[in-house]
């Protein structure tokens, strides 16, 4: 499974109300950091098929999300459980990092 | 098995890579906790040769991926904790896929930890740049990435129509608050000195821009918040006497320290963390004809260094490119030497 696009408007469905945990990438495409960190995402979204759910939302088109969730440094990366933020990574993060949090939740 | 490990994905590190994959070296680059490097955190690069009309650090970070890639060189993101040298009569059955058409000898081999595996080289070239220095203040730990940052290419969007200071003296402080004027509605310079270590074309860009004022020869003592940033408490210099400014956002420009934490104990290194690069070392085979010395080796043999964490001096991303260059070459002249 790829990741998903997160949006201000399938937030609540996507995320909140997810039975698995979502992981989800704030990012923009004017930031370089983010350029490097989608990959290692989109890596993860494969990884982890049937699991857990990836998403990205772009700041831009979504601030609501993003400034609800207090995002003021991107890119910034949340995983949520039942509806609630369980971890909060912020700069790039490698892929293993990403996925033993994952792991961590899972099990 | 490969016959070059590149630490480090910046300028340095990619093209190292390419020199060493061109010369059918094996080739593997270990990207790091930030892909691509300090370039990918700034906007317009104008001077790297080459591009006439400037190009994206993101963007030329990548072409340098490309260009790497494109001779063999293989990338993977992982982070490295630490390098050992073992016997290469150790090596447990040989991962078929990570197999060289160099032939094996029957000395060491570098085995380079990552987080999850490990990497087994003939060589190391250390290319891990630097990394933005905090003040090491606790509140500002606290209120990273809520107010506090080192990048204003990457935070600034999210201080529109707000009031932000940015911390340092030199290029980079006032790089980043003439950036953060097309976001914020006010800008103020802290700077703990009255002279800057700016070039005068970027000071001047500064002081020229109305929405940029400046505080001198003040030290920053807190950042000031609890779940945000709210202010920072500054102390004159001079006076002693402290105030508090309100602020909503820290941005960080009091330089750079190289990112060798891992290495400490296997390379030798400088106070600051600096590899040591020992120039005594002669290439064999050149010493029977010229005293040309060997630029880019460190206190291991078979590990060669480039870029900024080796270059306190220059860093630029010209210069670790170059150096990266030095090192591949080097590598590759001590494998034919003690491998060929």
């Amino acid at each position: 499974m790829t990741d998903i696009t997160i949006t201000d408007g399938n937030f609540d469905s996507e995320v909140l109300k997810s039975t698995v945990p979502v992981l989800v990438d704030f990012w923009a495409v004017w930031c370089g950091p983010c350029q490097m960190q989608g990959p290692i995402v989109s890596d993860v979204a494969k990884a982890m098929a049937g699991k857990a759910k990836v998403g990205k939302l772009n700041v831009d088109e979504n601030p609501q999300m993003a400034q609800k969730y207090g995002v003021m440094s991107i890119p910034t990366i949340m995983v949520f459980k039942s509806g609630a933020v369980v971890k909060q990574f912020i700069g790039v993060q490698s892929k293993e990092t990403l996925l033993g949090e994952l792991n961590k939740l899972i099990n | 098995m490969y016959d070059v490990i590149i630490i480090g994905s910046g300028p340095a590190g990619y093209t190292a890579a390419l020199y060493t994959s061109r010369a059918f070296l094996k080739t593997l680059v270990l990207a790091g906790i930030a892909p691509g490097g300090q370039l990918t955190t700034t906007t317009d690069v104008d001077n790297f040769p080459g591009f006439a009309g400037g190009i994206k650090g993101p963007a030329l970070m990548e072409e340098m991926k490309k260009q790497a890639t494109r001779f063999g060189a293989s990338a993977v993101s992982d982070v490295i904790s630490n390098i050992q040298i073992l016997p290469i009569s150790n090596t447990t059955k040989p991962n078929t896929t990570n197999t060289t058409n160099m032939p094996i000898d029957n000395e060491k081999y570098f085995d380079v930890k990552g987080q999850s595996e490990s990497y087994q080289g003939r060589a190391v070239i250390v290319a891990t740049g630097a990394q933005a220095q905090y003040l090491g203040l606790p509140s500002e730990q606290k209120l990273m990435g809520k107010g506090v940052s080192a990048c204003a290419t990457c935070d600034g969007f999210f201080f529109r129509g707000k009031d932000v200071v940015v911390i340092g003296g030199g290029d980079t402080a006032m790089e980043e608050a003439t950036f953060l004027t097309t976001f914020a509605s006010h800008v103020t310079i802290v700077h703990r000195r009255e002279e800057f270590r700016a070039s005068a074309i970027m000071l001047d860009r500064a002081r020229k821009n109305p929405k940029i004022s400046f505080l001198l020869n003040k030290t920053v003592e807190e950042i000031l918040g609890e779940n945000v940033v709210s202010g920072v408490r500054l102390k004159n210099n001079k006076t002693g006497v402290l105030e508090d400014v309100k602020t909503d956002g820290v941005f960080l420009a009091i330089g750079h320290k190289p990112s060798t934490e891992f290495l400490k104990g296997f390379l030798d290194m400088d106070a600051k963390g600096y590899i040591k690069i020992v120039k005594s070392q002669k290439s064999k085979v050149e010493s029977e004809n010229s005293n040309t010395l060997v630029q880019t080796a460190t206190s291991v043999e078979g590990v060669f260094a480039g870029g900024d964490c080796v270059d306190s001096r220059y860093r630029q991303a010209v210069v670790a490119a170059g150096m990266g260059c030095m090192a591949a070459m080097d590598a590759q002249k001590w494998l034919n030497e003690h491998h060929g």
